[in-house]
């Protein structure tokens, strides 16, 4: 079974024992377009699933970024800040947006996997 | 209602536009390159732009129609030479601003260019003002910028002797038997041209330029290349409630014209010889932070001192970028100000406007 899995805000998160890696999918890269500004969430803060903890802005519109699992940000990947375009070229791997330590393992089990989060964006965007 | 396709619409589809409605038309917002690449390829080589939802009036000219045209237009219409062009305003009765457009003197017509989503309402306005209800936007014609460096080697490839045309002055071409006017014109602070030529023949020309090495470029960029420019976009820089003074934009009034009568001139005048309050400025925020339209503005003690109007993230400069009204007092190059994102206050300065100057030196910016 994968230990990556997405939510329905388009963002994905791998689990690596207790800290889960969370980032945008590549189907969110292509709605928003060109990302020019990123802002990420403070480490040692604590997020809660659902909640903004994060925010990119593209040349047309600022999104927000939601955490899909609560937690407590363990780090941050301050070169996506240097550089938002990283974001476009690698959303589902250089590019992601920060760690956490996860406060309840339930909150990434109900998660979609691949397969659903596809087809899941595939219905969304038609 | 019915959402209006441009001729262009069928080769914006072939090159995987992303559709937009914009003013009522379908318009592309960007390619499959994206809005930064198209910005960079048109400051660095050349990028083609499908402004037919603007509107083209022509009137018939006569001394009668220039009188009437110097009555709501603070440009000096007299003095224009044939071929030459002009950026002016359709003011209104308070000082603001229906709408900016380039009025261009043809042989033995006036070309007016408006902005897609003020268009009806102009025409109403200049058919009351000369008093001849017939008149009509020429459906007929489509508008092509191509804008950048390399466009004049691109063009004169498809149009022979183009090159010659001057800023601001325009002329009348041949495309494949086609009678097409031409101006050196544009808005992305770039060398370039405006074609107004027949729809029958719009796909074919635009093909043409591409196999001359230019590319589609859409709004998306558009609007970033005119924001580092410092140009204003109307209904978001420019509307009905600011005049061409407090837009900064007085170098658009004729020196000949201020103590003319014209439809504002009372409040233009005024606010000339006494100042204004408010001014629009460029504002360079300290970080990466973009600060969209109605983004507040304040001072150093928290006063509320102003509204961003525009705001984007410039490719060109590497920097967020905006424009906007603040209060005269504050409108100095180098005041530093605060704008409020997301409930933070983000530090910027004021700062001298265009963003992007034009260098040739090539090379300057990346792709």
């Amino acid at each position: 079974m994968s230990n990556t899995k997405f939510s329905k805000e388009h963002e994905w998160i791998t689990l690596d024992g207790e800290v889960g890696t969370i980032g945008i999918t590549k189907h969110a890269t292509e709605m928003l377009g060109d990302i020019v500004f990123a802002e990420l969430p403070e480490k040692g803060s604590n997020v809660e699933k659902d909640r903004t903890a994060g925010v990119v802005e593209s040349t047309k519109a600022a999104s927000d970024v939601y955490t899909p699992v609560s937690g407590e940000i363990v780090e941050i990947n301050q070169s996506i800040v240097d550089d938002p375009s990283k974001i476009n070229a690698d959303p589902e791997g250089g590019a992601w947006f920060f760690k956490l330590k996860l406060k309840d393992k339930s909150e990434f089990d109900t998660l979609m996997n691949k397969e659903e989060y596809d087809k899941f964006a595939k219905e969304t965007s038609a | 209602m019915n959402i209006k396709k441009t001729a262009l619409y069928k080769l914006h589809k072939k090159h995987s536009a992303k559709l937009v409605e914009f003013a009522g038309y379908s318009m592309p917002i960007q390619y499959s390159e994206g809005i930064v690449k198209e910005h960079n390829i048109t400051r660095n080589k050349s990028g083609i732009f499908d402004v037919s939802h603007m509107g083209q009036l022509f009137i018939k000219y006569s001394d009668d129609i220039t009188d009437k045209l110097q009555e709501i237009l603070p440009t000096d219409l007299k003095n224009l030479k044939i071929n030459q062009s002009k950026y002016s305003f359709l003011m209104k009765e308070n000082g603001g601003i229906y709408d900016d457009l380039i009025i261009t003197r043809m042989k033995d017509q006036y070309m007016i260019i408006l902005n897609a989503a003020c268009k009806q309402n102009d025409l109403q306005i200049i058919k009351n003002k000369l008093n001849d209800q017939s008149l009509d936007m020429n459906n007929d014609l489509s508008l092509i910028a191509i804008q950048g460096p390399e466009s004049k080697t691109v063009l004169e490839n498809v149009v022979s002797n183009v090159s010659k045309l001057k800023f601001m002055n325009g002329g009348n071409f041949f495309f494949e038997n086609n009678e097409i006017f031409i101006t050196r014109s544009g808005y992305t602070g770039e060398d370039g041209f405006e074609i107004s030529i027949p729809n029958k023949v719009a796909i074919y020309f635009v093909e043409e330029l591409i196999s001359q090495g230019s590319t589609l470029i859409g709004l998306g960029a558009r609007d970033t290349l005119r924001l580092e420019a410092g140009l204003c976009l109307y209904g978001h820089d420019i509307n009905e409630n600011t005049s061409p003074v407090e837009a900064n934009l007085k170098w658009a009034i004729s020196k000949n014209r201020i103590n003319d009568n014209f439809t504002g001139s009372q409040k233009i005048k005024k606010q000339i010889e006494e100042g204004v309050s408010k001014l629009r400025v460029g504002i360079k925020p300290e970080t990466r932070v973009i600060a969209r339209e109605s983004t507040k503005i304040f001072d150093e003690k928290d006063n509320e001192i102003g509204k961003v109007t525009s705001g984007t993230f410039g490719p060109s400069v590497n920097a967020s970028i905006a424009m906007g009204y603040i209060s005269n007092s504050h409108s100095k190059t180098d005041t530093k100000v605060f704008l409020e994102v997301r409930g933070k206050k983000v530090p910027a300065n004021v700062c001298d406007l265009p963003f992007y100057k034009k260098s040739y030196v090539k090379g300057e910016a990346n792709v």
